[in-house]
Order: structure tokens, then sequence, then C-alpha cells
């Protein structure tokens, strides 16, 4: 099977497709304004007509890459290439003007390396061991499952819970049109035929991920870009000290970012956050931090690596999205017939393992492909907002069309990127209402299927022993938050502001 | 839905309601902190990132309603030609990344992937 799994990823057409990728990836990385998830979204139009491996794997390779290539612009111009270097931006170009852009840059790549193996060895550990217990799963435990991934998603690091409750409400609004529901029957459809097979989402992600993105730099297109000036030569120098003297940071980045990654909702931004704000507090040189310290850069840098392939355990397993892009990538996963559930590991054995070689063969590839990316950096980063944004502008609607060859999968587009933008602007995540809207069908169907199973008594969700336990953390989950939320509130007046 | 105890309504009922609770409990914060009703963000001041901002959402429009009658190529390369040229390329450049990248990207999509961008005006000249 191996052997099998080895045949469909070593073909010349799948590693043409990963070398492409790759360099697009890179690409969107490097150039500030465009993020991994857009990547995602504007690729999942060209992976249609391929095979499941290929298609799988240019979106494996596009994110690992791009989430890397982040860190360029974040040492060369003081702006983070995707949300997921934002974390250590300030730091890092600090560091390019004491002097030291080649060791930042260095450290961003090779720790990212370590970062995305680490996760992608938990990925290949975790999942099928995980797939075993999901096998037993009835709706009880599927609710409460959706439940606690849907709760964590509004509750993990945003400032203000019930705006992410807000956007979560929104996205399962929007799962509820159209004819695929319990009962079967049209809702929200105003009879329109367009309406009645329910909102699209690949339209919807392209709207809110790529297009709000486009607003965001256009209306920022007459601020300058300041290029600090960086000699780059080996970048590698130095990188075995740092491995040896920050092995502690490093190994701490990767679990925690993992861990991020597998808690749905939350992916490699918020792990780089949380990663450098752990650095900071436990660093034994906690006063070097601000004024271009690299220790902080490789927690998180390994952090949001590994934090892209720990959400694919919770999308592989039981079809929950761990972050924004496996949000997109399940949707893939079904049209490509690898419908995601514990029994993927049975039914489609091969294609999950090409799929796990194709996360390590892209972590490993990032090493020479970055250092040439690092090296074309100033040429990449020449490239010019104002021609690229129209046309990736004229790209996503044409994806947006591609979808189900429809003008209406542009209306979506529009539509939704305006509430995207919108929505950012004033302080609600947009991750909680893709949550919402790929899980809304999911949670609605095994809730109704209990809710009859239990006749109604709601008390029979706590019955069964691994859905009590998960009912109860989801409890918690719930009420912890909300009880700290109150309390401050309480204390200063008014409180839960965001941003 | 007579005859069924859980029908198609619970769901997005529940739904609305936590809408509801949300936004009362949201508007009460902000009437709390007080604030203007609306306020706009500073770059609608400036003219570049206006026009541009306005120029996406116009000709987004623009495109969901022509394309079909002119097709994608004549709608593509106007569309981008404008958007270049409000964002501040020169000339040369709009008409030069307009038409290639139109023409590429039909050349991917219809080509490459099949997928059927409208012709319009230029139906009986379609290969």
């Amino acid at each position: 099977m191996l052997f099998e799994a080895f045949r469909l990823v070593f073909d010349p057409y799948v590693l043409g497709v990963i070398f492409a990728s790759a360099a697009f990836g890179l690409f969107v990385g490097a150039v500030p304004g465009l993020t991994a998830t857009m990547a995602t979204a504007l690729l999942v139009p060209v992976t249609f007509f391929m095979d499941p491996v290929p298609a799988i794997a240019s979106i494996v390779t596009a994110t690992a890459m791009a989430i890397f290539a982040g860190d360029i612009p974040s040492c060369l111009l003081r702006m983070p290439g995707t949300p997921a270097s934002a974390a250590y931006t300030d730091e890092a170009y600090a560091m390019t003007r004491k002097g030291q852009g080649e060791l930042a840059l260095g450290a961003g790549l090779v720790f990212s390396v370590i970062g995305g193996l680490f996760g992608t060895a938990v990925l290949i550990v975790a999942a099928p061991a995980l797939a075993e217990v999901a096998l037993k799963f009835s709706s009880f435990e599927y609710f409460w499952l959706v439940s606690l991934g849907l709760l964590c998603a509004v509750f993990i690091a945003f400032a203000n819970p019930l705006k992410g409750i807000v956007s979560l409400l929104l996205g399962l609004l929007v799962a509820s049109v159209g004819l695929d529901n319990p009962a079967g029957f049209p809702r929200f459809t105003f009879d329109n035929a367009e309406l009645a097979g329910g909102l699209t989402l690949i339209p919807i992600m392209i709207g809110m991920f790529a297009m709000s993105e486009i607003i965001r730099s256009v209306s920022r297109i007459d601020e300058p870009w300041q290029m600090a000036q960086a000699k780059i030569g080996n970048v590698f120098r130095g990188m075995w000290g740092l491995t040896k003297r920050y092995k502690l940071p490093v190994l701490r980045g990767s679990v925690l970012g993992t861990a991020i990654g597998v808690l749905p909702g939350a992916g490699a931004d918020i792990a780089a956050w949380m990663s450098f704000a752990i650095s900071k507090r436990f660093s034994k040189e906690r006063e070097k931090f601000g004024t271009g310290h690299v220790e902080g850069i490789i927690e998180a840098g390994a952090s949001n690596n590994s934090a892209l392939a720990g959400a694919w355990v919770p999308a592989l397993v039981f079809g929950i999205p761990g972050d924004s892009i496996t949000a997109i990538v399940i949707g893939v996963l079904y049209i490509k017939g690898l419908n995601p559930g514990p029994s993927i590991f049975i039914n489609n054995a091969v294609s999950i393992y090409a799929i796990f070689m194709v996360f390590i063969l892209a972590n490993l590839l990032m090493l020479p492909l970055g250092i040439a990316a690092i090296k074309s950096a100033k040429q990449l980063l020449r490239a010019p907002r104002e021609a690229l944004m129209p046309v990736i502008l004229l790209f996503c609607v044409v994806g947006s069309f591609a979808i189900n060859n429809s003008i209406f999968g542009v209306v979506l587009m529009l539509g939704f990127g305006l509430v995207g933008y919108l929505m950012e602007e004033n302080g609600f995540p947009v991750a909680p209402a893709i949550l919402g809207m790929v899980l809304g069908a999911m949670l609605e169907e095994h809730f109704i299927r209990a809710m009859i199973r239990a006749d109604g008594n709601f008390l029979v969700f706590f019955e069964r022993p691994i859905a009590g336990s998960l009912g109860a953390l989801t409890l918690i989950v719930v009420c912890v938050p909300l009880i700290r939320w109150m309390l401050r509130s309480r204390m200063k007046l008014p409180g839960g502001g965001t941003k | 839905m007579p005859g069924q105890k859980f029908g198609p309504a619970w769901f997005p009922g529940l739904v609305a309601g936590g809408l509801g609770l949300c936004g009362l409990l949201l508007m009460v914060a902000g009437i709390r902190q007080g604030g203007p009703w609306l306020a706009l963000p500073e770059w609608v001041h400036r003219r570049r990132p206006l026009l541009g901002v306005a120029s996406v959402v116009a000709g987004l429009l623009l495109y969901i309603f022509a394309a079909d009658k002119l097709g994608f190529h004549l709608t593509g390369i106007a569309l981008m030609v404008a958007w270049l040229r409000i964002l501040g390329c020169s000339w040369r450049v709009a008409a030069i990344v307009g038409v290639v990248a139109t023409v590429a990207i039909h050349l991917a999509f219809y080509k490459l992937l099949r997928i059927p961008l409208p012709w319009g005006v230029f139906e009986q000249y379609a290969f």
C-alpha cells in the first residue's frame, strides 16, 4: 500500500503540480495582502479537473509555502505577507534594521520546516488512531463534537465572544438555505432554483477570503511600500547553533501550533500570536524582545507551520475543519470522492497515505525553494499591486463562475466579499462564519436525529459515556469565558471592546 | 410541519433566536459605550482608494449583468483596463496587462479546464 501511495505521488504530473503550486504559494505568501486561505480558494477551480491526489497536493504545498513566505515581507517591508506572520513582524523587521535580516529569514525558513514536519508527524500518527475511536460514534457524539468545534472557533483568542457568536450564527443561517435539510423541505429559497440547492461554499469563500482582501488592499493602494536593505548570503549560517540553543521553544511552538491547528476555527495566525506571547513570557532574555530578538521568531515560526498540518486531523477524521484552509479543503475532498470521516482511512487508505507523503515532501521542498524565494525577494516584492489586484479580481470572478458554471456564483462572491470586508473591519471574525457554513448541515442533521432518538429529552444527550464527556466539555467551554467576560465587564464598564 | 416533532423550522428558528439575542446585547453594549452610530473608514477621504473600491464593486455588478450579452472577452478587457487605470497604471501597462490577463485566463479556463465562459457578441467567432 505504501508503494502504491509512493507511485501516486512520484508521478511526473503530480510532481509538476507540486512544483507549480509551490511557486504559486511562495508568491502569494510573499506579497502582502494575499493570504494562504486566498491561495486555497483560488486553487479550487483549478483543481476541479485534477485527480484527487494532485488536487490535494497542490493545496497542501501552496499553503505550506505561503505560510513560510509570509515571513519574507515581514523582514523587509515590516508588513506580514500573510496574517500568520503578523505576530512577529515587528521583531523580524527590527532584526533586519540591526543588520540581521539574513538570520531572521533563515530562522523563519528552517523553523517553518521543522514545525511543518512536526505537525505532519502528529497528523500521520494521530489521525488514524482517532479514526478508530470515531468509528463507534453515534449522532449524540457527533452533535457534541460539532458543537464543541463551533464553540472553540468562537471563544479562542477573539476579544469579543459575542461578535464571534454572531458570526457563527450567520454562518449557520447561510447553511440552512435550500432543500438539503433532514426534512427535505425548501427553506429560504423564495422559489428560486439557484437557492434550492443551497448556497455554494466556494464562491462564498472566494468572496470572504479573496475579494475582501482585494478591497482592503485597494483601500490602501496609495500607501507606498518601503523596503529595508538586507544583504543575504548563506541563510543557513548559525541555524544549527540556534536549533541547539532554542530546543525547548522549538518544541513548545510545534506542540502548541499543532494543538491550535487541531482545534476547529483557529489556525496558523492565532497559533503564531499565542506562541509568540508564550515565548516572550518564558524567555530567559525577555528584555530583548522588541529589539530584534530571534527567539520569538523561532517559536512562532515553527508554530504557524505546524498548525497547518494539525488542522487536517479533525478535517480528515470528522469532517470538521481545523482552520479556514481546511474548511475549503473539506469541500474539495467531497468533490473528489474522498468523503472525510473515520472510514476514509479504510476506504481510501492509498490516497490518504499519498496525502501524508505530500505533506512530508512539501515541507522538505520548502528548504531549497524557500532559499530561492528569499534570494529573489526583492524582485518578488516589486510586483506592482495596482496591476496585480485587477488580475486576481478577474481570476476570482472566473473561479466563482466555474464552480457551477453560473453567474450566480459571481453574485455570491460579490455579496459575501462585501459582508466579509465589513465584518472584519468591525471586529467580527470571519472564521466562525465559515465554520458555521461548513458544519451547519452536519450539526442540524445530527441534532435532529439525536432529538428524535431521544424523543425531545435533552438529558439523553449525556447518557453515552463519550457523548456525556464531550457534552460536559462543551458546557465548560461555554461557561468559563462567559463568566470571565461578565466579571471583566462588571469591573470596568464598558467591557468587551475589540481591536 | 404537521406530523413532525422536529421539523425544518426548528433549526433556523433556534439560530434566529440566538442572533436576535446577540444583536440586542451588542446594541446595549454599543449604546453604553457611546460613540457615533456610523463611522466611515478614513480611506473614503482619499481619492484613489475610494475610486478603487467603488470601481471594484461597480465593475463586478457590471460583469454580473453584462457578461452574458457582451461575452467574457469584451467585459473582461474593459473591466481590467478600467481597474488598472483607476488604481494608477499607465495606459500602456493597462492595455497590455488587461488584454494579456483576459486572454490568458480565457485560455486556462476555457481551453484547459473547459469552463463555458460566455462568448456574447463574439458567439459566431467562437473557437
